[in-house]
């Protein structure tokens, strides 16, 4: 078979059914491959598209997404997606043509280094030099990507080898001397750890994106149920510990609640798991540590110690862990009521707030609120970036994992919308939302065409403020409201512009025609941009300015 | 946390593969890390290369170095011998603007220096030097009345003394 065949076998071999991606000259054999494969292939209109759809259906559906583009511009198109889904954790592979063996290196016509140039934002990546080796580097991309700490893998596969012939199958096992994640946990730093939390009379949870990766939301909350301490969870750790439940105080860090803010500032210990302790989330490092007992659970040993100083560090898979921690922790555990009745004040003295009489104004908040109670909190949501993320993630309470679909460490504006594509392709019967910044929309407005070419119903509710809002609002607080290069003119009217795609389009001017236009994109089974003219110059609230400590919040300014 | 600064000693085995060098020296440039010395070479079984790092940090930073190297798919060990009793050499070549009449007073030197002169031209020498840092500073310091013309050095290279291996 040619290596173009083996490729896809491969990757078909791995689980792939679906895959995203543009052609080009040097890939040419393998879409002729894809045209006659049982593999579905979803045509975006940009290559960064393609990835960020991948990463949407890798982050619904647990497995590994793939994506396929061509050698150069498509290669170079891919980065941004690959910095973004190495930043969270999550499972790609992409494969890029690549010039001829015989060329590299000699700046042939669309001639990239991109091995070199992503070394630092995949997990690994290789440049297939051999076709016979083929079949075992996508089974190593596969292991790799999926397993230990999830992250994207690039493959690069020069044009010649994809015609040349291919003899030897799948290598019975992998071999990969260099690569042992460590899944189970020390059983004396669990040990150490119940004591720790057995002497802890502010115990605080701290989770992350790591709960959902591991799979490990149900041994969480039969630690909750024993420990019945609070829990705070991050940006992406939205949906691993359901938002309603009583012990959530909601997510934490920069415009994180006031609770959980307060709270974490005050434990005495804090158990952290699967978390990395991101600048977003500590604030003003020095005062973030104080005295607190950090006992901290993690796949990566590398994220241990990176940031604060951890008493007890366990290495391991999270869902293995807990599950030893429950086994250890005594059933009798008392709740330490006095904490929590203070929680519970700061909780119902400080809820999240916005200014919901606003006359004529539609909120931000409001809107979201609304998406939250017509859709019932069962949707799946992606954001954009910008104040539409934090909005989303304040207001959209999540109960699921796997459901909250948002750029996390990159931050990248334009990452909403084709994730929100892949998410749909993974979860067909769901329904899709990406709540979106007019900003942010504008970067990969063009995959309008994918949805509707292949007729997925995807939403995207646009907060429209006219701005690039979140950099407006520190420039209003920051930099004395001179509005550098964040007025949007000349944005377009989307309504009209989903229309010309050929999917639905809804403008929302007043608030009381929000709840129709809500119910309407909703229900009208067709890609659909609904796009709220909200009030321009709202703020995102409580704030804990960059550089300050997590008890230094702004609820208002 | 104790805040001091200290050169370390790390052994690193990795896969002999094309581009593991720059994974590695790439993870230093990217994260901040400072090398002081960098030397690459197979191993007794082809199949893996050692890499010998002379490393500046604190303990946060070195802690992360090694966890960091640790995790490169290509890096099947890290091995951080600064406390261990280990052999480490370097091997410099040093040009040197010589006279003909300024040759004996070389040699001289370079033999206490257990050099070897291995080029002698109409203006210039070459010594070969290997040692540790102090020994190959003071033999430089003394080169410099004569003018030293060029100065490449490999590296340093470690080995743990004892049957153990890293
Ligand atoms: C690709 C990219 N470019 C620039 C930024 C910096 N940035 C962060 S938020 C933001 C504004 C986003 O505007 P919009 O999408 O309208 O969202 P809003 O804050 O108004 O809700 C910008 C420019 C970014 N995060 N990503
Ligand atoms: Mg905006």
């Amino acid at each position: 078979m040619t290596g173009a065949k083996a490729l896809i076998d491969g990757l078909i071999h791995e689980g792939t059914e679906v895959i995203f991606g543009i052609p080009g000259g040097v890939v040419l054999p393998i879409f002729d491959e894809i045209y006659d494969s049982k593999m579905k292939v979803i045509l975006t209109r940009h290559e960064q598209g393609a990835i960020h759809a991948a990463d949407g259906y890798a982050r619904v559906t647990g497995k590994a997404g793939v994506c396929i583009a061509t050698s150069g511009p498509g290669a170079t198109n891919l980065v941004t997606g690959l910095a973004n889904a190495h930043m969270d954790s999550i499972p790609l592979v992409a494969v890029t043509g690549q010039v001829g063996t015989g060329s590299i290196g000699r700046d042939a016509f669309q001639e990239a280094d991109i091995t070199g140039i992503t070394m630092p934002v995949t997990k690994h990546n290789y440049l297939v030099k051999d076709p016979e080796s083929l079949l075992r580097i996508i089974q190593e991309a596969f292991h790799i990507a999926t397993t230990g700490r999830p992250g994207p893998v690039l493959i690069d596969v020069p044009a010649d080898i994809t015609t040349m012939s291919v003899e030897s199958g799948f290598p019975k096992e992998i071999n990969l001397e260099g690569y042992k994640p460590t899944i189970i946990g020390h059983r004396k730093q669990i040990k150490n750890a119940v004591k720790a939390i057995e002497k802890a009379e502010r115990p605080l949870l701290y989770i992350g994106g790591g709960i959902i990766i591991a799979g490990a939301a149900e041994e969480l909350r039969r630690l909750v149920d024993i420990l019945k301490c609070p829990v705070t969870h991050t940006l992406m750790g939205k949906g691993a510990f359901p938002e309603d439940h009583e012990l959530s105080v909601g997510m934490l860090g920069m415009h994180g609640t006031w609770a959980a803010n307060t709270a974490i500032s005050n434990a005495d210990t804090v158990i952290a798991i699967g978390v990395r302790f991101d600048d977003r989330v500590t604030g003003r490092l020095d005062k973030f540590a104080g005295d607190t007992t950090f006992i901290h659970i993690d796949i990566d040993p590398a994220e241990i110690g990176k940031n604060v100083a951890v008493h007890i560090p366990i290495v391991g898979d999270a869902k293995n862990v807990l599950e030893t921690l429950i086994k250890e922790m005594p059933k009798d555990y008392a709740p330490r009521n006095a904490w929590l009745r203070t929680v519970e004040g700061w909780k119902k003295s400080h809820p999240l707030t916005y200014n919901g009489d606003s006359g004529s104004d539609i909120m931000p908040q409001y809107v979201v609120e609304r998406l939250y109670e017509i859709t019932k909190g069962e949707a799946i949501i992606s954001t954009e970036v910008g104040q539409n993320q934090m909005w989303a993630a304040q207001y959209y309470k999540m109960s699921k994992p796997r459901t909250w679909i948002s750029s996390g460490g990159l931050g990248t504006m334009g990452f909403g919308f084709p994730a929100a594509i892949g998410a749909q392709v993974g979860r067909p019967d769901a329904l899709v939302i990406d709540i979106a910044g007019d900003g942010s929309l504008m970067m990969n407005i063009q995959e309008l065409a994918t949805a509707v070419c292949h007729d997925l119903p995807v939403k995207i509710v646009v907060l429209n403020n006219g701005y690039l809002g979140m950099v407006r609002q520190w420039q209003q607080m920051f930099y004395k409201g001179r509005y550098s290069s964040t007025d949007l003119c000349g944005n377009p009217d989307f309504a009209p512009i989903a229309e010309a795609f050929g999917a639905a389009g809804i403008t929302v001017t007043a608030k009381d025609e929000l709840d129709d236009a809500l119910a309407e994109g909703m229900n009208n089974g067709r890609p659909t941009i609904i796009d709220v003219k909200v009030s321009r110059e709202a703020n995102v609230f409580p704030m804990v300015p960059k550089g300050k400590a997590l008890d230094e919040m702004i609820e208002e300014y | 946390m104790e805040i001091s600064e200290h050169k370390h000693i790390i052994s690193v085995l990795v896969t002999n593969k094309p581009g593991v060098l720059a994974r590695v020296s790439g993870l230093f440039s990217r994260r901040g890390f400072n090398i002081e010395s960098l030397a690459v070479g197979t191993t007794n079984d082809p199949a893996y290369s050692r890499i010998s790092l002379v490393v500046h940090g604190d303990d946060r930073v070195i802690e992360q170095v090694t966890k960091q190297l640790n995790k490169l798919i290509d890096v099947i060990k890290v091995s951080d011998i600064t406390h261990s009793e280990t052999v480490l050499r370097e091997l410099v070549l040093v040009k040197i603007s010589a006279k003909p009449e300024q040759r004996t007073e070389i040699l001289t030197v370079s033999n206490t220096f257990r050099g070897k002169v291995i080029d002698i031209g109409d203006s210039s020498m070459i010594v070969e030097i290997t040692g540790h840092d102090e020994k190959i500073d003071a033999f430089i310091r003394l080169m410099k009345k004569y003018g030293i013309i060029e100065i490449v050095r490999t590296g340093k290279v470690v080995l743990v003394r004892g049957a153990a291996t890293t």
